[in-house]
């Protein structure tokens, strides 16, 4: 499957990626409404936080709302999503994010656009290998 | 929802627009009257909202004013009443789905309240109601319908529909489903045979599990209320509410809720593994704790602990439990304890061979049916478990009561001719899943057991010649309710969060046996008052707002040792406050808390009085929940209680039989317990005759007319 990958050694702290993360998905430059955030821990080299499609946060949603589709990009689907925030409360990377605009968390699901408009060709999208099914995905297969 | 078949009849409907909820509440209740055929609509009022609040509160309220001062549990005038509450119903923080139920109960002819899980209380508030009363008696049976998505309340014959509640629940969702999601706003509330034939019915509260396909159910155990449920006929009440959102409460401010929940999940997510394990398996974790501190019943609760307690502890049902699946009986719980066994295969009685899911065990069905009756076989536990389920029968009655008849059969109070040939020694789990199957069939000696410890001991000293002392010592019964799973025999204080309740010994008010007995926070009578007070008026504010407790204080936060009040978790009662402010949009402080529950707290205690009880006699307990009653149980504890016969009373035990210290014990303890009560009803603001005071009604606001006429007549 396909995934944002994020190399911190070129990354100059723009922040566009963000910018145009909001833009594309919110239409609002806001870097609490981007699913790709930019962090100065104070180290040497800034360290960026979005979803890396592991798929955790599958087992954990209650309404069956999270699951990876055709190409192993975890999604949510808002229509199932009863905004209970689990997901983001167990995300080991706290790359699902929530806005108080909107009662549905977000993540990166890998569309690219960062990686176009990053000037310093710090991200890109890599192959990986998707993770092992769920208990979700294999009770689903249940007959 | 459309009538699948034409066996059911439609006898009344009442056609609504559902109101949209607003800052947690619907502004409406429903009553149904099954009797009659009524249904109304009464309003939500200010002043309800303001004193009572919600859940407990609400469902006290309307009960109040539904029944007469010598309503029975078996009269039409009694009601179920079952309500969620304002804070019911979101979904971000662990723990927001619960149902309160009040009604009389058969067993200790009081006001019997219940905190329950399931989908009910919330799905009813999002089909436009905030408490549902049923009163009265149908002629035929019947089930009650709220359909919230198409704006209609039906009461309907349902002839076809089974009793037993795993063939029920699915039956309904079958009968009023149109597709799959249709099933996952449908929740029930629904009891068994069982139920009809004893005092100890319990109700089952639906969920719909959407991994498993198919309905779950918790338990509202205590005091007999599924009893009353079929006693009037009803073979089960249902919702359908319109799909449930992050913000269908429309919460005053959604980002403060959404902060606390968040919190929570981070919290459950970075430690529940290295505390409780909830996540794992559920209140099974207490099973080790309890007998590594000697607090395990065993025995009728002659004993702490016993070397099998490992074949049922946390680790086996861990094991047991199908991992990795959301098992929160609402939206966003992540603390996730009601687990399930699947595929589990029947053993014995009417469903013998199918493949079933056993909802639980919890802690108090593992202790109550397994230790307490020296049942140690996981599978004995999980057969009792479901067959309690589905015939609509607590588990905890069911439990304490059996060990009881154990005690009695192996005391010689009863023998094989006396129980039909059932051989109810501790341990015999063939003969209490017989006994269990007779409550079932409603024949045999299950109908006398069924009847309850109390009427029990009666019975057995008028037909059986039984000493009704050594009865009254070891029938684990106050108010009539069998006591819950805690051996409260050192630790005064659990001996007053058992003795000093409401509605009877169940440990929903005050759990404080880790703090006295663990933790040793407890060391003065003083202490004691102050936690008697502080514990069951916070523990009763989750049922006044539709919340779980175990969030609360099954996990902590990782420096909650440091702070100055560690038992009250300061970091979770925060959250609670937010949650209540950020939804009510009514401010309020952690102090606030208290007083709401106070307010309820003392309207139980008033209408207990109002129906005939609610004094200091009827805060009496057995002595068996406060020391040794038996030689052997002395000589089982003999250096403990050696030196508290020294240290405490200056007495020699070297020099004394086990009989006379014995004796000097139960003396002492006994009158313990009374200085107990009366440091415990001071603080409470009540008199020593355990009856609140007209200053207290009216510093909580509650001197109402009617309620200050009843204190009244019981103030000298």
């Amino acid at each position: 499957m396909k995934v944002l990958s994020f190399s911190p050694e070129l990354c100059v702290g723009c922040h566009i990626c963000e910018e145009v993360c909001s833009d594309t998905w919110f239409k609002t430059t806001d870097a609490a409404k981007s699913s790709i955030r930019i962090l100065d821990d104070g180290g040497e080299h800034l360290r960026a936080v979005f979803c890396v499609q592991c798929g955790e946060c599958i087992d954990v949603c209650p309404t069956k709302a999270i699951s990876r589709d055709r190409n192993g990009i975890v999604r949510i689907q808002k229509k199932l999503c009863v905004g209970c925030l689990s997901c983001v409360g167990f995300c080991p990377y706290l790359a699902m994010f929530y806005h108080p605009d909107q009662t549905e968390p977000f993540k990166c699901i890998a569309c690219g656009k960062c990686v176009k408009e990053c000037p310093a060709d710090a991200l890109e999208i890599v192959e990986a290998e998707t993770p092992a099914l769920s208990v979700t995905e294999q009770w689903a297969a249940r007959v | 929802m459309s009538e699948k078949t034409s066996n059911r009849r439609v006898l009344a409907e009442y056609v609504y627009q559902p109101p949209a909820v607003v800052h947690g509440y619907a502004g409406q209740t429903l009553y149904v009257n099954v009797s009659d055929n009524t249904i109304t609509a009464r309003p939500v009022t200010e002043e309800m909202k303001q004193k009572f609040i919600g859940g407990r509160g609400f469902d006290l309220w309307l009960l109040w004013h539904g029944v007469k001062d010598n309503t029975q549990w078996n009269d039409p005038e009694n009601e179920i009443v079952i309500s969620s509450g304002p804070i019911g119903g979101i979904t971000q923080y662990p723990g927001s789905g619960k149902s309160l139920v009040a009604a009389i109960s058969p067993l200790t002819d009081i006001v019997v309240d219940s905190n329950v899980g399931g989908h009910f209380g919330p799905l009813l508030k999002f089909a436009g109601w905030d408490a549902i009363e049923v009163q009265g008696k149908a002629p035929t049976e019947v089930i009650v319908v709220v359909d919230g998505v198409n704006g209609r309340v039906t009461i309907e014959e349902a002839p076809d529909a089974p009793v037993d509640t795993h063939r029920l629940g699915h039956w309904l969702i079958e009968q009023l489903a149109e597709s799959e999601e249709d099933r996952y706003f449908i929740s029930t509330v629904s009891s068994g045979t069982g139920a009809e034939h004893t005092r100890i019915g319990c109700l089952n509260f639906s969920f719909y599990d959407r991994r498993r396909k198919a309905p779950r159910f918790k338990q509202a155990g205590r005091g007999g209320i599924g009893t009353v449920l079929r006693d009037k006929r009803v073979k089960a009440l249902v919702v359908k509410s319109p799909p449930v959102r992050g913000d269908s409460d429309r919460p005053a401010d959604p980002q403060r809720v959404a902060q606390a929940g968040m919190r929570l999940h981070k919290e459950i997510h970075d430690y529940d593994d290295s505390q409780c394990r909830m996540r794992h398996r559920g209140t099974s974790y207490l099973v080790k704790i309890m007998n590594d501190y000697d607090l395990l019943p065993v025995h009728n609760f002659r004993f702490g602990s016993h070397p099998d307690a490992d074949k049922i502890n946390g680790d086996v049902w861990e094991a047991r439990f199908t991992q990795g699946m959301v098992d929160g009986c609402w939206y966003g719980c992540t603390l996730a304890c009601s687990h399930a066994v699947d595929d589990y295969t029947v053993r014995t009685g009417p469903y013998k061979g199918e493949k079933v899911i056993v909802d639980g065990p919890e802690y108090e069905t593992i202790a109550g049916v397994g230790s307490n009756c020296g049942i140690f076989n996981p599978d004995d536990i999980l057969e009792i478990n479901f067959y309690c389920d589905t015939y609509g029968i607590d588990t905890i009655s069911f439990g304490t009561l059996t060990a009881f008849v154990m005690e009695c059969y192996e005391a010689g109070v009863l023998d094989k001719e006396k129980t039909g040939g059932l051989e109810l020694r501790f341990g015999n789990s063939a003969a209490a899943i017989e006994m269990l199957h007779q409550m079932g069939r409603g024949e045999g000696f299950g109908r006398i057991a069924g009847q309850g410890i109390r009427r029990m001991k009666a019975y057995f000293a008028e037909h059986f010649g039984a000493d009704p002392a050594f009865l009254q010592d070891i029938g684990m019964e106050a108010k009539g309710l069998e006591y819950s799973e805690y051996v409260s025999k050192e630790s005064l204080a659990q001996q007053g969060g058992y003795g000093l309740t409401n509605k009877g010994p169940q440990h929903d008010e005050a759990w404080l046996i880790f703090m006295d007995m663990v933790s040793n926070l407890l060391p003065t009578f003083e202490d004691k008052a102050e936690a008697l007070h502080y514990f069951p008026m916070f523990r009763t504010w989750f049922g006044l707002v539709g919340h779980c407790k175990l969030p609360w204080n099954d996990i902590v936060p990782p420096d909650n040792r440091q702070t100055d009040e560690p038992a009250k978790i300061p970091e979770h009662v925060r959250n609670y406050v937010d949650l209540f402010s950020g939804v009510t949009g009514r401010e309020i402080t952690k102090e606030d808390l208290i007083t709401m529950s106070e307010a309820v707290y003392n309207f139980q205690r008033v209408f207990n009085l109002r129906l005939g009880r609610g004094r200091r006699e009827h805060d009496a307990i057995p002595y068996r929940s406060m020391g040794p009653v038996t030689v052997a149980e002395y000589e089982s504890r003999a250096e403990r209680y050696d030196k508290q016969l020294c240290e405490v009373l200056n007495l020699d035990p070297t020099k004394m039989s086990t009989e006379e210290k014995l004796a000097a014990l139960r003396k002492h303890r006994e009158e313990q317990y009374e200085r107990l009560k009366d440091a415990v009803y001071q603080r409470r603001g009540w008199t020593r005759d355990g009856v609140p005071t007209v200053e207290t009604l009216r510093r909580l606001g509650i001197d109402y007319p009617e309620v200050v006429a009843v204190v009244q007549r019981h103030l000298r």
